[in-house]
C-alpha cells in the first residue's frame, strides 16, 4: 500500500466517509474514551508539561545531530554484526529488500506492525517476486486479508471496521465458521499467524526507536507479534524512517512513556522489545542475519526548513485522537496512510501538493493536536505554513479569494476605508436581511448559509454608539 | 485605570451589544475605557488562511492604533491571541519587533482582565436561568485563559451553571474553515449543539463571537430554543 491511498477526490472521499455512520461511531467511541484513559495516565505520572518539554528537547536535540546519531548507529550495528543500508528513495529500500529476499529465496515473509513500509509500498516489490507477505499485527491482518483495505489509523488502523464485518472477513477468505466474539476472532487469527511465523523465512519490522549508543532498535506492541516475527525466522530486516532514532537508553526511555500514554493511554504497552544486531552465539533465538534499513524518502529535505520539528513526530496519533475533523471524517478521507492532523502536516510534504492540496485546510487551527502532542510540535502552526505557501508559492489559492484577501489588506490597513467599508455594510447586505437574520447569502456567505443563519449588520455599529456616547448623545 | 478597548470586527459589526456590555462592565468596575477609532481587524483573517502578507498590514495598523495603550482588552479569546502572536510573527523585523513585544505585553482577554487584573470574580451580575459555558479553542489552548471565566460565571445570581459534555471539542467554526470545509463544520456544530440540548441549557454563553455566530448561526437554523450570549453581556446583566 503506497502512501497514498486511490479512493477519489478529496470531497468525494468526504462525502462516502460522513455517510458512514458506523466508522463515525466507531472513532467518536475511540476519541472519547482515549480522552479519558489518556489524562488518567498523564495525571498519574504527573507534571506532564514538564515531560512534553524534555521528549521535545530529545527530539530537537537528535535532529539536530541527526548525521552524527545515524553514523554512530550504523557503526554500532556493523559491530554487532548486523548491516546497514541507507536508502534514499522508496525504490532504493525495495530494490535493497527484494535483493535480500531473492537471495534467501524466501517464500514466506512474517511482518509485524510498520507505517514506513506501507508509505514505500513494500509489500507489492516482494509479492511480485513469488513472496507470500503475511501482516502479523491484528488490525493490518484483517486490512490485508481484506483485499487490502486501507488503514485509517496511524495506531490503530482497522479502527473503521466492526466485529461483524472482520467476522465476514474471516468468513470469505478463511473459511471461518464461529462469532463474531472478539476473543473467538483474536483466536483464530492467533492460530493462523502461528503456523507462520514457524515457517516464515524473513521477518520484517518496522522501528520505533533506534538506539545510536547500542546499535540497538525498540519494537512496542499490545500482541506480541513483533517478537515472534523477530525471534524466529532466520533472517530479520528493520525497516526504519531516518528520524526515529535516540542517543541512548536514557531517551528511549522517556519517549516510550510519552508513547504509550499518548497512542493508547498505558503506562506500558505489554511488549517493549529491544533488540541488537543477529543472534549471538548461545542465544536460544533471534535472527542469523539482521538488516537495518533506513529510510530518507524526502526526509532530509524537510530537515533545516520550518517543518523540521514534523521529523520529532514518534507516531503516537495523540493529534488524531483529539481531532474534531478526523472524528467526522475518519482516515480515508485524508487520501493518506498518515491521517489527522499529522497527515495533513506530513502528507503535502512527502508527496507534494497536487494530491494533498486540501489537507491543510481540513483543520479548524483549534490546535487540540497542539496541546496533545507529547513532542510539541506545533501542529496547527505548521498547516498555517502549508496553508501560506499553497497561497504563495503554488499559487493554487482560489481566485475569489485572493480578491477577498486582497480587499482585507486594504480595508484594515486604512482606518478611513475600514471606516466606510463598515458603514455600507448594513445597506449592502439589506436585501438579504429578513428577521435581523440572513438566512441565504450571496458571494462567500452562500456556504455559511448552507447550513447556519447568518448575523445582518448592526444598523449602529459599535463605534458609532461609542463616539455618540462619549459626545454625550444617546447613551443605549 | 484607562483601558483601551479592542472591539474586534464582529462585535463592531454585527454584535454590537457584546460591546455595550462590556463598556458598561469596565465602567462600573471603575476603569476610564478608551476607544482608539483607528483599530480595524486582529489580521487574524488572512493569517490563518496562509496571507501573511495582507495580515500583517492590518497588524501594524493594530499596533500604530494602539500604541499609546496603558492596557489593551478585547472581548474574544482567539483576537486576543492573535495579539499575543505578533512578537512571534514579528521576530527579526527591524521596525516593528518591539512595537508587537509591547503590544503583546499589554493585551488582555476580557475575563483574564477582569479575573487577574481587576481582581474581581462577582462583578454583581443576576441572570436567572441554568446555563453552560462553550469553552472556545483559541482562548483555552493558546491564550490560556482557562478558569477566570468559570470563576466570574459562578457569582452571577440565580445563574445554574452545568458543564458541557465534551467541552474541549471544538464547535466548528475556525474562521474560513467554517465556508472552505462547510460540510464538515456543520458535522462538528451539530455535535456541539448536541450537547447543549443534553443538558438542557437555557443559554450558551461564551466569550468568542466567532464561535457564537456558529452556534448561534446553526441554533437558529434549526429553530432549537437556546438563548446565546456573549459573556460580557451576562456579566452585565442585572435581573
Amino acid at each position: 500500500m503506497p502512501m497514498k491511498i486511490e479512493n477519489g477526490p478529496f470531497w468525494k472521499r468526504v462525502g462516502e466517509n460522513l455517510d458512514n455512520d458506523f466508522m463515525r461511531g466507531a472513532v467518536a467511541g475511540m476519541q472519547d474514551r482515549g480522552y479519558v484513559r489518556r489524562l488518567g495516565v498523564i495525571e498519574e505520572l504527573g507534571h506532564w508539561e514538564e515531560w512534553r518539554s524534555l521528549a521535545e528537547q530529545i527530539r530537537k536535540h537528535t535532529l539536530e545531530n541527526l548525521d552524527y546519531y545515524l553514523m554512530q548507529l550504523s557503526e554500532n550495528v556493523a559491530k554487532r554484526g548486523g548491516h546497514v543500508f541507507f536508502a534514499r528513495t522508496a525504490e532504493e529500500a525495495n530494490d535493497y529488500i527484494r535483493r535480500i529476499a531473492l537471495e534467501k529465496q524466501a517464500k514466506k515473509i512474517v511482518k509485524s506492525k510498520s507505517m514506513v513500509t506501507e508509505e514505500i509500498n513494500l509489500n507489492p516489490v516482494l509479492e511480485s517476486i513469488g513472496c507470500q507477505v503475511i501482516e502479523t499485527d491484528l488490525g493490518e491482518y484483517i486490512l490485508q486479508i481484506d483485499d487490502h483495505d486501507p488503514p485509517s489509523h496511524i495506531v490503530g488502523p482497522a479502527l473503521h471496521k466492526n466485529k461483524e464485518q472482520i467476522r465476514d472477513v474471516f468468513r470469505r477468505k478463511l473459511g471461518y465458521t464461529k462469532s463474531s466474539d472478539p476473543v473467538e476472532l483474536a483466536r483464530h487469527a492467533r492460530e493462523m499467524l502461528r503456523r507462520d511465523y514457524l515457517t516464515a523465512d524473513i521477518g520484517i519490522t518496522g522501528c520505533n526507536f533506534a538506539i545510536a549508543e547500542s546499535g540497538s532498535i525498540t519494537l512496542v506492541t499490545n500482541e506480541g507479534n513483533a517478537d515472534l516475527v523477530t525471534a524466529l525466522p532466520k533472517t530479520q530486516i528493520t525497516v526504519m524512517g531516518m528520524e526515529r532514532i535516540v542517543p541512548t537508553f536514557e531517551e528511549m526511555e522517556v519517549l516510550v512513556s510519552m508513547l504509550t500514554r499518548s497512542a493508547v493511554g498505558q503506562k506500558l504497552t505489554s511488549y517493549i522489545t529491544v533488540l541488537t544486531g543477529p543472534r549471538d552465539e548461545g542465544d536460544a533465538d533471534g535472527p542469523e542475519e539482521f538488516h537495518l534499513v533506513i529510510v530518507d524518502n524526502g526526509r532530509s529535505s524537510i530537515l533545516g526548513t520550518e517543518f523540521q520539528p514534523v521529523l520529532q513526530c514518534i507516531r503516537c496519533a495523540a493529534c488524531v485522537n483529539v481531532c474534531p475533523v478526523y472524528r467526522h471524517i475518519g482516515g480515508h478521507s485524508y487520501g493518506s496512510i498518515y491521517s489527522g492532523p499529522i497527515g495533513a502536516v506530513l502528507s503535502p510534504l512527502l508527496g507534494g501538493y497536487d494530491d494533498y492540496k486540501e489537507l491543510p485546510y481540513a483543520s479548524s487551527l483549534c490546535a487540540a493536536c497542539t496541546e496533545a502532542c507529547p513532542v510539541k510540535i506545533p501542529l496547527h502552526e505548521l498547516l498555517i505554513k502549508h496553508r501560506q505557501i499553497i497561497v504563495e508559492r503554488e499559487g493554487k489559492a482560489p481566485a475569489a479569494e485572493k480578491l477577498a484577501m486582497k480587499a482585507f489588506r486594504l480595508g484594515t490597513a486604512s482606518p478611513s476605508l475600514y471606516r466606510f467599508g463598515t458603514k455600507l455594510a448594513p445597506g449592502a447586505f439589506a436585501s438579504f436581511v429578513k428577521d435581523g437574520r440572513i438566512t441565504k447569502g450571496p458571494g462567500p456567505l452562500k456556504a455559511w448559509t448552507e447550513s447556519r443563519e447568518f448575523p445582518a449588520p448592526s444598523k449602529e455599529r459599535f463605534r458609532d454608539w461609542f463616539r455618540d456616547r462619549q459626545k454625550g448623545g444617546n447613551p443605549s | 485605570m484607562k483601558v483601551s478597548l479592542f472591539v474586534t470586527c464582529l462585535i463592531d459589526l454585527f454584535y454590537t451589544n457584546a460591546g455595550k456590555a462590556t463598556v458598561e462592565l469596565l465602567e462600573r468596575l471603575g476603569c476610564e475605557v478608551d476607544f482608539p477609532e483607528a483599530q480595524t481587524c486582529c489580521g487574524q483573517p488572512a493569517y490563518n488562511s496562509g496571507y501573511v502578507k495582507e495580515a500583517k498590514e492590518a497588524m501594524k495598523q493594530m499596533m500604530r492604533a494602539f500604541a499609546d495603550a496603558d492596557y489593551i482588552v478585547a472581548p474574544s479569546g482567539s483576537c486576543a491571541a492573535m495579539l499575543k502572536e505578533y512578537p512571534h510573527i514579528f521576530q527579526g523585523d527591524p521596525e516593528w519587533e518591539d512595537k508587537a513585544n509591547r503590544l503583546a505585553a499589554k493585551t488582555y482577554e476580557l475575563t483574564q482582565f477582569l479575573v487577574d487584573v481587576l481582581k474581581v470574580e462577582d462583578v454583581g451580575a443576576s441572570l436567572h436561568g441554568r446555563a453552560t459555558y462553550h469553552t472556545s479553542c483559541h482562548m483555552t489552548r493558546l491564550l490560556g485563559v482557562k478558569d477566570a471565566p468559570f470563576r466570574l460565571l459562578e457569582h452571577v445570581k440565580g445563574l445554574e451553571l452545568v458543564p458541557l459534555p465534551n467541552a474541549h471539542q471544538c464547535c466548528g467554526f475556525g474562521g474560513t474553515f467554517s465556508v472552505k470545509m462547510g460540510p464538515i463544520s456543520e458535522q462538528m456544530v451539530d455535535e456541539k449543539i448536541e450537547h447543549i440540548e443534553e443538558v438542557e441549557a437555557d443559554y450558551l454563553i461564551g466569550a468568542d463571537c466567532g464561535c457564537l455566530m456558529n452556534i448561534g448561526g446553526r441554533i437558529g437554523r434549526l429553530g432549537k430554543p437556546i438563548r446565546v450570549m456573549h459573556i460580557a453581556e451576562v456579566l452585565n446583566a442585572r435581573n
